[in-house]
């Protein structure tokens, strides 16, 4: 398998790991069409079905997925690491 | 390419002209203290079902009716060919045996005051009998895919169910519609983030603000208790799998309707008045969600998940559809469908779809799915708020 990471949209901010991808790896990454979206070199171990950073991005900034807001990010995060809930946040519910 | 047309469906034909594609024979209890005796009848004539639940006493308005609807539903599904309803007194009881019986398929009411569990479970039990021996004679018979009625819900959601469970579906919805099927879904809360996709698929501004009704309802609702859902949605199970907001959750959810349009919106367990893809308002727990769409007459259920929830019903065949590979190598025995070959880009959606299609047309036919050799006989009823 030549992919680590696939996309829903070609601008998509970030990607899904759909394998473990190991820390210092480079991975290559691919939208849901099979077109290449590029590689990645990884600043974190990325489990199965958590998401990659395929950009950098700002505090605050909106994180986008399937070509949507999905959350937005609480810290700024750098192209290759984990995203998850230690650095987005729903633009729901905020009370 | 597999298409409405070229599934070949078979099931029992019913007295108001509807298709089960199974052929129970169900002991329903209408409240919670005729569980025994419902049991009891069960025990005693091969062939039949209990189905006892944890409510029925002391519920009063919109809950109480939600209750009713949801047992006459179930009773008038077409997956049910007969039905002996217990309760503890005869005029609940009767309701429910009343709405069942305009099918027009057997059913009997039983209640318990001024017999005793014992003298019900007889009388009951022979009845149940005679509606056991009427059963199973009935015969399979083809009926075209304009005759099937289903439903999808999703749970233990990630990102793979996004990437390939719930697309799945989609596609495989697409292809129903067209041979013209009726489709539930439903998940009110679970839509959260992608709330304005639903409006903009809504077939005419009429449904689009019944839509926009039952949504705001709902987040009123959590308004007023105070709080919001950020501990429960996403889920732990979900947030493990790599979800990590509701609306990266509600858009891999709102994948499994695919391109199809919402014809209307529901009430919870109202059945759809005809053909297409019908939004039902319902909590997106899933044993209450397909209780409910049993209720409504769906009789089989698509259900992608990812971490591997492994829902069933007693009535309802649920389908399970899963791509994530670490869920289908360690709980194989739970998933029908693997569709990890999207994941790996080594299937399209058209196969997945087509592998779904088959899996259909097998469980339609007979072949019971991995959540009923398993015995998941999830049945529970949606509770609106405490009782009197």
């Amino acid at each position: 398998m030549k992919h680590g990471i696939l996309l829903h949209e070609p601008q998509d901010d970030v990607g899904v790991a759909v394998v473990d991808l190991k820390k210092g790896a480079t991975v290559g990454a691919l939208t849901l069409e099979g077109k290449a979206a590029g590689k990645v070199k990884l600043l974190n171990h990325v489990p199965l079905g958590h998401k990659v950073a395929m950009r950098e991005l700002a505090k605050d900034k909106q994180v986008i997925k399937y070509g949507r807001p999905a959350g937005k990010a609480i810290a700024p995060i750098a192209r290759g690491a984990h995203v998850h809930t230690h650095n987005v946040k729903t633009l729901r519910w905020s009370l | 390419m597999i298409t409405a047309q070229n599934l070949k469906l078979t099931g029992y034909k019913r007295p108001d002209g509807r298709y089960g594609i199974r052929n129970h024979v169900i002991i329903l209890p209408v409240d919670d203290i005729s569980n025994a005796a419902a049991e009891g009848v069960a025990a005693l004539i091969k062939g039949t079902m209990a189905l006892p639940h944890a409510y029925g006493r002391l519920q009063f308005g919109e809950d109480l009716e939600l209750t009713f609807r949801t047992l006459a539903g179930i009773g008038r599904n077409a997956n049910i060919a007969a039905a002996v309803v217990i309760g503890i007194e005869p005029k609940w009881t009767e309701r429910i045996v009343k709405e069942i019986k305009k099918t027009g398929k057997p059913v009997a009411g039983f209640s318990i005051e001024r017999h005793g569990d014992l003298r019900t479970i007889e009388m009951a039990s022979r009845k149940a009998m005679e509606f056991v021996q009427y059963a199973t004679e009935l015969r399979r018979e083809p009926f075209p895919v304009k005759k099937l009625c289903m439903s999808t819900k999703c749970g233990e959601s990630d990102t793979t169910t996004g990437l390939a469970s719930c697309p799945t579906v989609g596609r495989s919805f697409e292809r129903l519609l067209k041979g013209g099927a009726t489709l539930i879904f439903g998940e009110t809360s679970e839509l959260t983030g992608g709330e304005d996709i639903i409006e903009s698929r809504c077939v005419s501004p009429k449904v689009k603000e019944e839509f926009r009704c039952v949504f705001d309802d709902y987040t009123n609702l959590i308004k007023s208790q105070g709080v919001d859902l950020l501990g429960s949605q996403p889920t732990e199970g979900n947030i493990r799998g790599g979800l990590t907001t509701i609306e990266e959750k509600a858009m891999g959810n709102i994948q499994k309707i695919g391109r199809c349009k919402v014809n209307s919106v529901l009430a919870p367990a109202v059945e759809p008045k005809g053909p297409g893809l019908h939004f039902m308002d319902s909590s997106s727990a899933a044993a209450e969600m397909v209780t409910l769409c049993g209720a409504a007459g769906s009789v089989v259920h698509f259900f992608p998940t990812g971490q591997g929830n492994v829902i069933g019903n007693p009535m309802v065949p649920v389908i399970k559809l899963s791509g994530n590979p670490l869920t289908v190598e360690t709980m194989s025995e739970h998933i029908d469908v693997d569709v990890t070959g999207i994941l790996r880009m080594e299937m399209n959606l058209d196969q997945a779809a087509d592998e779904a299609l088959k899996v259909l047309e097998r469980t339609v036919n007979g072949r019971l799915t991995a959540a009923e050799a398993l015995r998941h006989d999830e049945f529970v009823l949606t509770k609106l708020y405490r009782s009197a």
